[in-house]
């Protein structure tokens, strides 16, 4: 059994607004085990990257209201104070942000931002944080990292630049690499760069990445497991190939149907799950996905719980709908041929 | 699509199209170098068809789009829209034209006046173009709401109460406001999610078919582009490289760039995504103010000799309209090869 590094235990973040309590997220678990990939899938408003950012302790604010426990290692990190914080953001959980573009300092240059990163969370001194940052580039790909470190970011493309964050969040050798949406602003080529790399950098670090996306194309090479959250709530939570094989959940097979895929004949139509996300203030209630869902029926009013159906009692679901009725119904949807969900 | 097999009249013709952007320096402001983010392209659009418009950011695909619509100026070549001669008009006469030809674009977020309500959004082109008095106008503009799937109620919000989605749907509007014949659509799903895309897709599909529209759809996502094209032009770094039928495309790609842009394209199931060949491209797309020799794509391809680095290989016809331009074709058969090799010579 490898150690686990991370245990959500149902996390609830709520943000107070004019309009009431924005439950962004309402009651997610998970854990997290060295070595391991967890993806987490959703569509925007899902609560996934408020769930990541409050693990690295970016949420706080007056307005903030946060339940449930973040254990690393074993240590709370809701508990801990704002300044015991910043010793962990960065040295032991790196985080990459989707937009490479606003996310480097446009008037500082790239070596200086990595050695900003790594001087403050060592003594050393600032030829050496320059070396290491040079020798991080390499690491990532960048060709003449030597030249390049003294380069500010407008002259790098989106790719580099994102490989310059990645560089940055493991400048301290982190356990856990949070990236919300490293690929989203990227062109599919480097996009097949960057998976592959943040997969490689992995083993070499020794770490454990936390990979948060609205494509499950994205995650399907590299996940162990995979959390698909809607509306604050983790809806699915299997083991990958079991998510990808017998997904449960009607929203999980919406989001496997609307991909565009290759490796099928073309559809006439493409699969789209009707509507969008409700709102956070005043969540449906019972099922949340029930408004878009073709398959609701009256029992979907009461909550489902998260539990297993199936076999593999590691997979969790919230769904009423009997497990028959899922395998006759569910394969339509996933090979994109029904227009509803 | 609904127009397979069945090309209607040329819309638009682009023949030689050019367009190199100056870098200027010091006080005198000399041109010391030039970006040529398009050069040398020549393609035909039919009526009622979509061309998807496919390759990384900086392939120059962008900047076709805008210059088709005469946003920006051609450095040389023609663009000959329903049989009119375009690159060289003022503003003037081009403004009857601004009519036939509109835009949507990538950002929802960057692309609508945060100041402005969706009505005067939607709405201001017809005004601009004296259509209707205010009544009918307002009539329009949400009859076109809901169309695009918005409710004639968003007439009076502002662009932030609005999901990305949503934004989008509106930029689809006021392209749709004019009743145009050519709409070039630039990577209009890339920033939304991708059960948000699906939805995007299906309604350009089904205004197409209800306006008669024509598209020019720009993307980066070989996935996307696949299923709203008829056909689909393949670019790298300023020039066309392979120009197929779309389906043609998928089953036998014969520029390598092409077979590697299909291949990046990411598959939601984990059995095939591991046993499947992933070409991963090396390195970025070079610069285009100094582009390499020959074949511009060499640097990065596994099958580049040495021939590749010298000489520019041609855009030849592989027979039933698949064009590419590769000194190693791939996926194409002997007998076609030496066909087509005598016909480039004769």
């Amino acid at each position: 059994m490898a150690e686990t590094l991370l245990e959500v235990k149902d996390l609830h973040v709520g943000f107070a607004t004019e309009d009431g309590v924005v439950r962004a997220v309402d009651g997610v678990s998970f854990e997290l085990e060295r070595g391991k990939v967890l993806g987490i899938v959703g569509e925007s408003g899902s609560g996934k990257s408020v769930t990541a950012m409050t693990l690295l302790g970016l949420t706080r604010d007056v307005n903030a209201r946060f339940e449930g426990e973040v254990l690393y290692k074993g240590k709370d990190l809701l508990q801990v104070s704002e300044r015991e914080m910043q010793q962990y953001r960065g040295a032991e959980l790196g985080m990459i942000f989707q937009d490479p573009m606003t996310s480097l300092n446009p008037v500082y240059r790239i070596g200086e931002q990595i050695a900003e990163a790594i001087r403050t969370h060592e003594s050393i001194d600032k030829r050496g944080a320059k070396k290491r940052a040079v020798e991080l580039l390499r690491q990532v790909g960048i060709p003449n990292p030597e030249t390049r470190v003294d380069d500010f970011p407008h002259q790098f493309s989106g790719g580099m630049r994102q490989r310059a964050m990645i560089a940055m969040a493991l400048s301290c050798n982190p356990d856990i690499l949070i990236a919300d949406e490293p690929t989203t602003a990227l062109d599919v080529t480097i996009q097949a760069q960057i998976i592959e790399l943040i997969s490689r950098l992995k083993d070499d670090f020794n770490s454990a990445v936390i990979l948060i996306t609205h494509d499950l194309g994205v995650v399907a090479d590299i996940a162990d497991e995979i959390v698909v959250m809607y509306a604050g709530r983790v809806v699915e939570r299997a083991a990958t190939r079991e998510l990808f094989y017998n997904p449960q959940m009607p929203y999980t097979w919406g989001l496997l149907g609307s991909i565009p895929r290759l490796d099928r004949p073309r559809p006439d139509r493409l699969h789209s799950i009707k509507g969008a996300p409700p709102s956070l203030i005043n969540a449906p209630p019972g099922c949340r996905f029930r408004p878009r869902c073709p398959h609701a029926f009256e029992k979907c009013t009461e909550e489902p719980a998260l539990e297993s159906h199936v076999q593999d009692r590691s997979h969790l679901d919230r769904c009423w709908l009997d497990e028959d009725y899922k395998v006759a119904h569910r394969a339509l949807t996933i090979s994109g041929q029904t227009e509803a969900a | 699509m609904s127009t397979n097999g069945n090309p209607g009249q040329p819309l638009l013709e682009v023949r030689h199209i050019k367009k190199y952007f100056p870098i200027r320096k010091g006080v005198l402001q000399r041109e010391v170098a030039r970006v040529h983010a398009v050069d040398d392209v020549s393609f035909v659009v039919h009526e009622g068809e979509t061309l998807g418009l496919v390759g990384e950011s900086g392939c120059g695909k962008s900047t076709l789009g805008r210059t088709i619509v005469r946003l920006f100026a051609p450095t040389a070549g023609e663009i000959i829209f329903r049989g009119q001669s375009i690159e060289k008009l003022g503003p003037r006469r081009l403004r009857p034209l601004r009519r036939e030809m509109q835009m949507v674009f990538q950002d929802p977020y960057a692309s609508l006046n945060p100041r402005k309500r969706v009505g005067s959004i939607i709405g201001d082109p017809m005004k601009i173009h004296k259509l209707g008095n205010k009544q009918e106008r307002k009539a329009r503009v949400e009859e076109l709401l809901e169309t695009v799937g918005l409710s004639p109620e968003h007439y009076n919000r502002f662009p932030h109460e609005f999901s990305g989605g949503q934004r989008q749907r509106i930029g689809i509007a006021r392209a749709l406001a004019l009743r145009p014949k050519l709409v070039v659509a630039d990577e209009p799903v890339s920033a939304l999610d991708v059960s948000i895309q699906s939805q995007m897709l299906n309604l350009l599909e089904d205004l197409q078919n209800e306006f008669k529209l024509t598209y020019i759809f720009i993307a980066h996502d070989l996935g996307v582009v696949r299923h709203v094209s008829d056909r689909i032009a393949v670019m790298y770094l300023g020039k066309l490289v392979e120009l197929s039928p779309a389906e043609e495309l998928y089953q036998r790609p014969i520029m390598p760039y092409t077979e590697a842009l299909l291949s990046a394209v990411p598959v939601p199931d984990p059995d095939i995504a591991a046993a499947r060949e992933r070409i991963v491209l090396e390195g970025d797309v070079p610069s285009p103010i100094d582009p390499p020799t020959g074949c511009r794509f060499h640097p990065r391809c596994r099958y580049a000799t040495g021939v590749c680095s010298e000489i520019e290989p041609p855009l030849v016809d592989y027979g039933g309209g698949h064009l590419a331009a590769c000194h190693h074709p791939l996926n194409v058969d002997k007998a076609t090869l030496e066909a087509t090799r005598a016909t480039v010579r004769s």
